[in-house]
C-alpha cells in the first residue's frame, strides 16, 4: 500500500485503534463480572495465546530486515540458548535470558561477519 | 488535610507519580529496547515515522503494531487487516477485565476506566498486576494511570528520536534489536503465566506459527492461533478431567 497521504491513519485508526480498544473497552464492561473460571475464558485465553505465539514464530523463522539472511540454526540456537539461561535464572531469569538470546546471536553474526 | 486523620493519606498527585517512576523498572526498559527494535523494523520497511508515532500512541500494544505493519506491507484490504488485529487482541479483555477490579473502587466512573484501559499491554499488565496491592485501594488507578501514560508517552517519543537512528545502525546491531522482541515476547507470556493452558497454548502456537507460514501464509497467524488455541484448551481440559476423575 501507499505511505503517503492521510489513508494510512484511517487505516491504522481503524485496523489498529478500533481492534485493540474494543476489547480493552469490553474487558472493562466485563470487568468482575466474567466467571474466572469458565470454559469460554479459558478457551478465549489460550487462542490468543497461541495467537501471539505465531506472531513469534514467524519473527523467528521468518524474519525481516537483516536477519533475513541469517541462518536458522544461528536463530534457534539463540532462543535455545536464552531459553537454558531463563530457566537457570532464579528470580533475574527474564534479564538473564534476553540478554543470553541476543548475545548468542551476536557472537554468531560477528563471526559469521555480518 | 487536617491533623486528625493520622496516617495521612497520600494524594492522588503522589500515586500518579509514583507511578510514573516506573519507567525506571527493569520491564519498562525491556520494553523500551524492544520499541527500539520496533523502530528498527518499521524503518527497514520505509513506513514514515509520523504513523510509527501514531500507531505506538493508538494501538500501543507491540504485537498488534507488528501484525498491522505485517498487514500495511503485503497490502492487505483493511478488513482483513482489521480481523488479524483484532484476533491477536482478543487477549486484552481478559487482561483488562482481571485489571479493573484490583485497581477501581466503588466510587470510580465507568468512563475513566475506559480511557486508562487504553494503556493495558503486557508490560503495563505484568507491572500493575505484581505492584499494585502495594499501593492503597484509592491510589490504584491513579498508579496505574501514572505508570501506562508515562510509559506510553515515553516510547512515542523513543521511537521518534530513535527511527532516523536505526538506519544508520550496523546490520548487527539492527539483528540483535529486531530480535528482542521475539525473546522479550516468549519471557513474559511465560512470566505472565497465570495457567497451565498458556503454556500449552505458547508451545502449540509456535509451532502451527511455523507450519502454516509454510503451508497457508496469507492466514498463517489466524489459523495457527484458532487451531493451536483450540488444540491447547482442549488437550489441557481433557486432562484436567482426567486429573479430576483421579
Amino acid at each position: 500500500m501507499s505511505f503517503e497521504g492521510y489513508w494510512p491513519y484511517v487505516y491504522i485508526a481503524v485496523a489498529g485503534w478500533l481492534a485493540t480498544d474494543f476489547w480493552r473497552w469490553a474487558g472493562v464492561l466485563v470487568g468482575n463480572r466474567i466467571d474466572e473460571r469458565s470454559e469460554l475464558l479459558n478457551w478465549v485465553r489460550a487462542v490468543a495465546t497461541a495467537l501471539v505465539a505465531a506472531v513469534i514464530a514467524k519473527m523467528i523463522f521468518f524474519p525481516t530486515g537483516t536477519l533475513t539472511s541469517s541462518p536458522l540454526w544461528l536463530r534457534l540456537g539463540a532462543v535455545a540458548f536464552g531459553a537454558a539461561a531463563f530457566f537457570l535464572g532464579g528470580r533475574f531469569r527474564q534479564i538473564l535470558g534476553i540478554a543470553a538470546a541476543i548475545a548468542f546471536l551476536a557472537t554468531g553474526l560477528a563471526l559469521l561477519g555480518a | 488535610m487536617t491533623a486528625e486523620t493520622a496516617p495521612e493519606p497520600r494524594s492522588q498527585t503522589y500515586w500518579f507519580l509514583f507511578g510514573m517512576r516506573g519507567l525506571f523498572s527493569l520491564p519498562a526498559i525491556i520494553l523500551m529496547l524492544s520499541f527500539v527494535g520496533f523502530a528498527a523494523f518499521t524503518a527497514e520497511a520505509k513506513i514514515p515515522v509520523g504513523q510509527v508515532m501514531f500507531m505506538t500512541g493508538m494501538i500501543w500494544a507491540l504485537p498488534a503494531k507488528v501484525i498491522l505493519v505485517g498487514s500495511m506491507l503485503s497490502g492487505a484490504h483493511i478488513a482483513t487487516a482489521f480481523l488479524a488485529v483484532t484476533l491477536s487482541s482478543v487477549r486484552m479483555m481478559p487482561m483488562v477485565a482481571s485489571l479493573v477490579p484490583e485497581i477501581r473502587t466503588g466510587r470510580t466512573p465507568t468512563w475513566l476506566l475506559l480511557v486508562v484501559s487504553h494503556f493495558v499491554a503486557i508490560t503495563a499488565w505484568v507491572f500493575a498486576m505484581e505492584r499494585v496491592r502495594d499501593v492503597p485501594r484509592a491510589g490504584r488507578l491513579a498508579f496505574f494511570a501514572g505508570f501506562g501514560i508515562t510509559l506510553t508517552t515515553a516510547n512515542i517519543v523513543l521511537v521518534g528520536l530513535v527511527y532516523g537512528a536505526v538506519s544508520e545502525f550496523p546490520p548487527l546491531v539492527s539483528g540483535c534489536l529486531f530480535f528482542l522482541t521475539p525473546v522479550y515476547f516468549l519471557t513474559s507470556i511465560w512470566i505472565s503465566a497465570r495457567h497451565r493452558v498458556i503454556y500449552w497454548a505458547l508451545g502449540i502456537g509456535l509451532a502451527l506459527g511455523w507450519l502454516f507460514a509454510v503451508i497457508a501464509p496469507e492466514y498463517d497467524i489466524l489459523l495457527a492461533g484458532i487451531v493451536g488455541g483450540t488444540l491447547a484448551w482442549w488437550g489441557e481440559r481433557m486432562l484436567r478431567q482426567r486429573e479430576a476423575v483421579r
